[in-house]
């Protein structure tokens, strides 16, 4: 075995924690961009301008810089700026948050527009309220159309986790290149890296799978086993600004 | 606690477009990379032979699901000898490579069945028949996608600055660290982001509209 491996398993419960920050970053994030992704979509959907206005600013600012940027001014120029400082984590988690929320709210927005047009007026005529209607109406079906979407974003968002390493939180990618520096061997250290993101992508992408499936079935359709174990479409070019 | 200087502002921005440039430069030649090597992929993808396409299909969905900056360190590590730029404009043209050919295949696929009959019949080459009537066809409706994708790109070239590329983030950190100013360095660096990105992304609109999406 080379050396690698074998430094690889005498150190396994740093890669083991390591491997928990990269998960927690993404998991977090991915809660936190799910949140603000569904308050920017819905706001986007307003019938009054101003929330409809602060909705796109706020979602174009984040897309229009890049996500490195506003991780690196989290981590850097906060402090200076207001002397407070968040911990490596927090950074990640509020970073991923917020550029993949306003990125996320698109998805949302153009999932809540595809409902057909009469699931609303039904819903209106049955004298529901707005929120019963969105509740139990359009949301249902909204978000069986969302799931695809936030699949592809919940693997760019883990894709973007090693940026930790730069903000010297001691994630998955840090943990490896330094047992690579012990041992020289940055092919097998890099290959293997790669390897577990591309386990921990595809493994996240079943449980999605099996989201949409359990979404579709409260919707009354019943889709073959055999989607479970398909893999991503690739993501759609993302939509430029506008409101559409 | 210090607040926002103006003269750093001013100090810090001829540095910015000087790393603005090797930015542009890594967007340019990366999209070109993406755009043609995407090309190829999608039409490689559509090989006769299982031999060709199986592996073509799971070595892009390894590149696909694996983290940029991952690839990008790990290269410039390995090839120790070449230029860190190179390595960073292939290694973006690739990553995006994996993107664009979906774009280009889902292009070849709208290419309705009839056309590859008619150039059967005609007993056109194989080669002449993606030349002169599906390639046409096909990539007439993808220029809209390539350019968001280029957008994209252009969004994730600070990853460069990690390899050492002398980018504008490179120099946006390399201002901030000199002079303790990265307030000004990166509120300016994501301003020149937003400024260049969000009118791109405009044209890109327009664009998809004209060609009737």
């Amino acid at each position: 075995m080379s050396d690698f491996f074998s430094t690889l398993l005498d150190e396994f419960p740093q890669v083991g924690s390591g491997l928990w920050v990269t998960l927690e970053a993404t998991v977090l994030g991915a809660l936190l961009a799910l949140l603000l992704s569904f308050a920017l979509g819905l706001a986007a959907g307003s019938r009054l301008l101003l929330v409809r206005g602060v909705s796109r600013t706020v979602v174009e600012f984040f897309r229009g810089t890049s996500l490195y940027i506003q991780l690196f001014w989290l981590y850097y120029a906060m402090p200076q700026l207001t002397g407070y400082e968040l911990t490596p984590m927090l950074c990640g988690v509020v970073a991923f948050g917020l550029n993949y929320g306003a990125y996320g709210s698109e998805i949302v927005r153009g999932a809540i527009n595809s409902v057909p047009r009469a699931q609303y007026e039904a819903a209106v005529a049955l004298n529901m309220t707005p929120w019963h209607r969105m509740r139990k109406v359009i949301l249902p079906q909204a978000w069986v159309q969302m799931i695809p979407s936030f699949t592809n974003l919940l693997i760019q968002l883990l894709k973007c986790t090693p940026l930790l390493w730069l903000i010297s939180a001691a994630d998955l990618m840090t943990v490896i290149q330094q047992i690579r520096d012990r041992t020289g061997e940055s092919l097998t250290a890099y290959l293997t890296l790669l390897a577990v993101y591309f386990v921990l992508a595809y493994a996240l992408t079943l449980l999605m799978n099996l989201l949409e499936r359990s979404a579709k079935r409260r919707l009354g359709l019943h889709p073959g086993t055999g989607s479970l174990l398909r893999t991503r479409s690739a993501e759609p070019a993302p939509a430029a600004g506008g409101a559409r | 606690m210090n607040t926002f200087d103006r003269e750093a502002v001013e100090d810090a921005f001829p540095l910015l477009l000087e790393g603005f440039r090797v930015t542009l430069l890594a967007t340019v030649l990366g999209t070109l990379v993406a755009a043609v090597l995407g090309l190829a992929i999608a039409v490689a993808g559509r090989a006769p032979s299982r031999l060709v396409t199986v592996p073509v299909k799971a070595v892009m969905e390894f590149i696909r699901s694996t983290p940029l900056l991952v690839q990008l360190v790990g290269a410039a590590a390995v090839l120790t000898s070449v230029e860190p730029l190179t390595i960073g404009i292939v290694v973006l043209g690739v990553h995006y490579a994996t993107y664009t050919s979906e774009v280009y295949r889902a292009g070849i696929d709208g290419v309705p069945k009839g056309q590859w009959e008619a150039c059967r019949a005609l007993s056109m080459s194989p080669r002449r028949t993606w030349q002169a009537v599906i390639l046409p066809q096909a990539v007439r409706n993808v220029l809209p996608a390539l350019g968001n994708y280029a957008v994209s790109m252009f969004k994730e070239t600070p990853f460069l600055a990690v390899i050492t590329v002398q980018e504008m983030v490179f120099e946006a950190r390399k201002y901030g660290a000199d002079h303790f100013a990265y307030t000004e360095a990166f509120t300016l660096a994501g301003l020149v982001f937003l400024v260049a990105s969000y009118p791109t992304s405009l044209l890109m609109r327009k664009l998809e509209k004209r060609l009737g999406h």
